[in-house]
């Protein structure tokens, strides 16, 4: 027996017992080691007549192969074994509860001016914004509405002086005085905004917002603004269809003068836009009246169009079912966690204006 | 405006239904508000009389009364009106009526003990007045109806309407048929006025003072001798509680009749008790009268009064005066049809904070040409119903009416509304509306009607023919999908940005009011100005906030009573620092209360602090693009935060301008306030102060560098007065070679055993690396000690060995 045959006896056998990591890794040394039995053998290899040089070679290689295959087997049997025995350590309950998390919101108002502006962002309008605190000429009288005008009486005014020259705008109207007065035509903006009215009860808040439309050019007709807000409530409501009725009204800085009825039915307690027979007003509107383009230097004879004022928080509680409008300025962290929106749920008009 | 179809037919010829009425009224602009069922309850509702007063057993204030209803047994009533007396005939509700003012159904109640079986009813309860003290009193006119209902049985409906401030001619029954009849919706009806004699003078001297600012410039009057005041008759008395209106004698009762019918107010006057003559004038300072709403006026100089010699009578077109006015016995009356100026009209009430009916049409402008026709309409019906010969008509003037006329282009008519209508279609609209039509080459010249303040312009025609042809002509013109100028500006984005950044961060959004209650704002408010509303809804919400602070701690404060313990909440908002438009700034301010990880199987929990709100701010900030490695923080603050924990943020070393504060709530207020938290911190962020980048995202993203060299990571524990602030440190050992040393970091923060008293060790690891090249031991050791070197001497602080 030569002595290759015997080296692979002798250890096949030995590896067959019963052996730790320890012991395997004193056998691996052992046989391929510096001065192994396996390593020897191959610097023995020079030695050999070459006529037996190369059955020498191919049988050492076969015998390494074979040893070898056979600890690393062994090795990694104890190191799975390890494993397993760990892993059935270190089971744990995984309904215990997660890490605490707490979600922001964003309010209702805030999220419906987000869609707003993004739907009119489709057709070219641009946000425009204003003082909150206004001064008595550009929050009526460039608006048509002189001092002593019954008119007024519309409007119950926050005022900020005796003289009555500084005051809470009670619209987002204003705004369209601004605008016109810093460029020049063509305008084609949307307001939107906090306003404010001494009127205070169940249906009225002494703040409220309001988003303004403006679009001057030239040829601009009633027609434009029965498509653009055709368009906006159609979008708005994520509806195919809208009932939509214009109603003669008067507005001192709009002539003609629209109030804007949507049809809608209650069904199963719950409001259903854009059907039935029930309307609801929603927005007041106009051809801006003249006098108030000669108020901001626009020529009435070159430039026309129109205007409208939508009150927000009354969209935000048609669209999302809220009830009482004085819970929108509560702060009642139950509200604002039911009715608030996540902040990642940005109104966009690729991925739809609401989940 | 009160109507019924009824009273509309008196000037309407049309065989439409009730259901088209009022669709059209609302098609033309005249917005239907409320329609109220006259059903046959309302006949439940009987004249009755009090036979009978006690003192209710158990409570001082109530009566028991014993009602006479006409019918054999008296009824036993409680009633607590004070002017619930014997003798006194009233108007009674049994059990099962229904009360029109608050739609409540009656029954037979115990009322401290006592039964009562119906109700007596104020003139508010019923909708006839807003008079709510004590029960209604009739006259005893009304003896001989005990018994009977008191709404007589109309079939009509009462329909509200809502009229614009335009129109006052519709504020009279013949200005909305007219409009009605305009639009197709039948026929008007010229009535022919009764022509009655008028032979005698008018004896009574009547002057409009010519001065300055004098309200009245045409007075019109005529005398009525020898008239016998009575009840109206049954058809004047249904017209006017058809509209809801009390009847009250014969003589006001036409005079309502004919304001109501054509919006023509008239004022009558006992005669006899007017001191020589009439004169129109403006008033004295401190002149004094009883109004018949039994008020004594205190006038201002320049109100136009209508008084005699004794002084003044009336103020003109508002009110009348107790002094002369007519009664039952009155036996001559002087007929007043006078034209008020809107502007003088509105100035009076609005200084005497008075509101009447005749207030509100004066002000809106009456028909400066109904002054005879009023006159005579009010005084045939008193002749025929009191008896007693018509003076001939005095008119006084000093100003006569001028007709107004436009020249109005037709094409103009499609170029505003879009749609377009025959020239004779114009033509037949304006023509119905009372317009006299003059065609010209290229105009129609139009007088307007003098009933018609509103319109001077072509637009004001415009808006006519549109609104009479109907606003569903209008074409629908779809919107163009096409924008050319971005919908946000910069800083709006940001505001989007920042809003939705700190909702991510587990805030929930508030919306506040910008006003608050000055105690609050008190706390935050510094030395900015406190900007006081005049006339606030409630004493606490009297001031613009000029802190956002005081209304989310108001909030935060109402949620933890609601039981919530780790709350926060945000707002983006204004703040104002003075009453001029502009003075105002766009804050975000977070507030959270209570604990982090509370009842946690497996965090520690520990109480919110500053460094919780820091992290949300320099995130934010980091996430809206500025540089956090530039940031510069300091401990100056505002007294409202503790002030030796908080901080403010710079957005670099020039220190310009404020980004944001960050802190504990300063103790002193958390204990006025008294809400009751572990801890509460604040942070406001300044939105205008926050610099715009110039470099867009397409070039910032354009440039990529990073190093792929070996780097090393290096910890030092240097030890230094604990008054040097660890940005001192951070900021000498970044400054030593911004080109190699990253990622400085704060590991770790001792004080006590083995340190002085008065210092502190702080350990900062940090990240070596070139650009260019691996670094060798020789390099990295000598920015080693070049950190070590720079640190010692700027700081001096110690290495620790």
């Amino acid at each position: 027996m030569s002595d290759l045959k015997k080296i692979r006896d002798e250890f096949i056998s030995k590896l067959k017992g019963k052996l730790d990591l320890a012991e395997l890794n004193q056998i691996k040394s052992d046989l391929f080691g510096k001065n192994g039995l396996v390593s020897s053998q191959f610097k023995k290899i020079g030695t050999i007549d070459v006529s037996e040089r190369k059955k020498f070679a191919s049988d050492l290689n076969i015998i390494k192969d074979e040893l070898q295959d056979l600890i690393n087997f062994k090795i990694n049997e104890i190191e799975k074994a390890n494993i397993n025995e760990k892993l059935e350590k270190e089971k744990i309950d995984v309904t215990l509860p997660e890490r605490s998390f707490v979600r922001g919101k964003i309010h209702p108002v805030s999220q419906t001016i987000d869609e707003i502006s993004s739907i009119f962002s489709e057709i070219g309008f641009s946000v425009e914004e204003g003082p909150d605190v206004e001064n008595e000429y550009n929050n009526f009288t460039a608006l048509n509405t002189p001092d002593n005008h019954p008119a007024r009486d519309m409007h119950d005014t926050f005022y900020l002086d005796d003289k009555k020259e500084r005051l809470l705008r009670t619209h987002t109207s204003p705004v369209q005085i601004r605008t016109m007065l810093k460029d020049k035509p063509p305008f084609k903006i949307i307001a939107p905004g906090r306003t404010y009215r001494s009127d205070s009860d169940q249906t009225h808040s002494p703040m409220f917002h309001q988003v303004e439309g403006l679009h001057i050019d030239k040829n601009i007709n009633m027609g434009h603004l029965k498509g653009c807000l055709n368009y906006f409530i159609k979008e708005f409501f994520e509806v195919k269809k809208i009932k939509m009725r214009f109603r003669p009204s008067h507005f001192p800085f709009t002539e003609p003068s629209a109030e804007v009825d949507i049809g809608y039915e209650i069904k199963d307690g719950k409001i259903i836009i854009g059907e039935g027979n029930q309307w609801l007003e929603i927005l007041g509107c106009g051809m801006v009246h003249p006098n108030v383009l000669k108020n901001v230097k626009v020529d009435p004879t070159k430039f026309q169009g129109y205007a409208f004022g939508i009150g927000i928080d009354r969209l935000a509680m048609l669209k999302y079912g809220i009830n009482d409008l004085r819970a929108f300025f509560d702060c009642d962290y139950r509200w604002l966690n039911h009715f608030g929106f996540d902040p990642l749920d940005v109104p966009t008009n690729y991925r739809g204006l609401s989940r | 405006m009160k109507i019924t179809f009824d009273w509309l037919k008196d000037h309407l010829k049309t065989n439409l239904k009730e259901k088209n009425l009022l669709e059209q009224l609302t098609n033309i602009g005249l917005e239907v508000e409320s329609v109220e069922s006259v059903s046959s309850d309302n006949q439940l509702f009987k004249i009755a009389k009090i036979i009978k007063t006690e003192k209710h057993p158990n409570a001082d204030r109530l009566k028991v009364c014993d009602v006479n209803i006409g019918e054999k047994e008296l009824k036993k009533v409680v009633c607590g009106a004070a002017n619930a007396s014997e003798g006194l005939i009233t108007i009674y509700a049994p059990p099962g009526a229904i009360i029109p003012k608050t739609n409540i159904k009656l029954e037979t109640a115990k009322i401290r003990g006592v039964t009562s079986y119906g109700m007596l009813c104020s003139e508010s309860e019923l909708n006839l007045s807003d008079k709510s003290d004590g029960i209604t009193e009739l006259s005893k006119k009304y003896e001989k109806n005990i018994g009977k209902s008191y709404f007589s049985k109309s079939k009509s409906n009462l329909i509200d309407l809502s009229i614009t401030p335009n129109r006052p001619d519709c504020l009279g029954v013949k200005g909305i048929a007219r409009d009605l009849a305009a639009s197709g919706f039948g026929k008007l009806i010229v009535s022919k006025e009764r022509q009655i004699k008028l032979k005698t003078k008018q004896t009574l001297k009547v002057k409009i003072n010519k001065e300055k600012g004098q309200g009245c410039s045409a007075f019109g009057s005529c005398l009525i001798k020898n008239v016998k005041n009575t009840e109206s008759p049954q058809w004047l008395k249904d017209k006017l509680i058809s509209v809801g209106q009390k009847p009250i004698s014969a003589i006001v009762d036409i005079t309502n009749y004919v304001m109501l019918d054509i919006n023509r107010p008239l004022h009558a006057y006992d005669a006899d008790k007017i001191e020589k003559g009439i004169i129109v004038r403006n008033s004295k300072s401190g002149e004094e009268f009883t109004a018949l709403d039994n008020k004594i006026y205190k006038l201002e100089k320049g109100m136009c009064v209508i008084s005699d010699n004794k002084g003044v009578l009336g103020l003109g077109g508002i009110i009348g005066g107790t002094r002369s006015a007519t009664e039952f016995d009155t036996k001559n009356i002087l007929l007043e049809s006078a034209y008020f100026n809107p502007r003088s009209i509105r100035n009076t009430a609005k200084k005497l904070n008075l509101d009447t009916d005749a207030k509100f049409r004066f002000e809106r402008g009456i028909d400066p040409l109904s002054i005879e026709t009023g006159l005579k309409k009010a005084a045939s019906l008193i002749q025929e119903i009191c008896g007693g010969e018509v003076s001939k008509i005095d008119i006084q003037k000093i100003e006569s009416y001028k007709t107004k006329t436009i020249n109005f282009d037709v094409n103009s008519f499609e170029n505003i509304v879009g749609f377009r209508i025959s020239e004779n279609e114009m033509q037949r609209i304006l023509t119905d509306l009372g317009f006299i039509i003059k065609k010209d080459k290229k105009f129609l010249k139009l007088t307007i009607p003098s009933w018609r303040p509103d319109i001077s312009q072509q637009i004001d025609i415009i808006e006519e023919l549109a609104r009479i042809s109907g606003y569903e002509k209008i074409k629908t013109i779809d919107p163009i999908k096409d924008r050319s100028k971005s919908t946000l500006t910069q800083t709006q984005r940001l505001f989007h940005f920042l809003q939705r950044a700190i909702a991510s961060k587990g805030y929930l959004e508030t919306i506040t009011w910008s006003f608050t209650d000055q105690s609050y704002n008190d706390h935050f408010r510094e030395n900015n100005k406190e900007i006081k509303i005049v006339n606030p809804i409630s004493s606490g919400l009297g001031v613009l906030r000029n802190s956002i602070f005081s209304n989310l701690i108001m909030y935060m404060s109402k949620n933890l009573d609601r039981g919530f313990k780790d709350l926060s909440i945000f707002e983006i908002g204004p703040v104002f620092t003075g009453s001029s438009p502009g003075e105002q700034k766009t804050v975000v301010c977070g507030l959270s209360a209570g604990k982090k990880s509370r009842l946690s199987w497996i965090d520690k929990e520990r109480n919110i602090d500053l460094f919780d709100a820091k992290r949300d701010v320099i995130q934010t900030l980091s996430e809206a693009g500025y540089d956090s490695d530039h940031f510069f923080i300091d401990s100056k603050t505002p007294n409202y935060y503790h002030p030796g924990k908080s901080g403010r943020i710079f957005l670099d070393h020039s220190k310009d301008k404020v980004a944001a504060y960050f802190g504990e709530i300063h103790p002193n207020i958390i204990n006025k306030i008294d809400i009751k938290t572990e801890n509460l911190i604040g942070f406001e962020i300044f939105l205008e102060n926050l610099k715009l980048s110039r470099k867009t995202l397409k070039d910032q993203k354009a440039k990529f560098v990073v190093s792929d060299f070996q780097k090393s990571e290096r910890d030092f524990a240097f030890v230094v007065n604990k008054d040097v602030e660890a940005q001192e440190l951070i900021s000498v050992i970044s400054n030593v070679n911004p080109n190699l040393i990253s990622n400085i970091k704060v590991f770790d923060l001792y004080e006590g055993q083995n340190i002085p008293d008065n210092q502190k060790s702080i350990a900062i690891s940090i990240t070596i690396q070139s650009s260019e090249k691996t670094l060798k031991d020789k390099d990295l050791e000598k920015i080693n000690n070049s950190i070590i070197e720079a640190v010692e001497n700027k700081t001096g602080a110690k290495i620790r060995s």
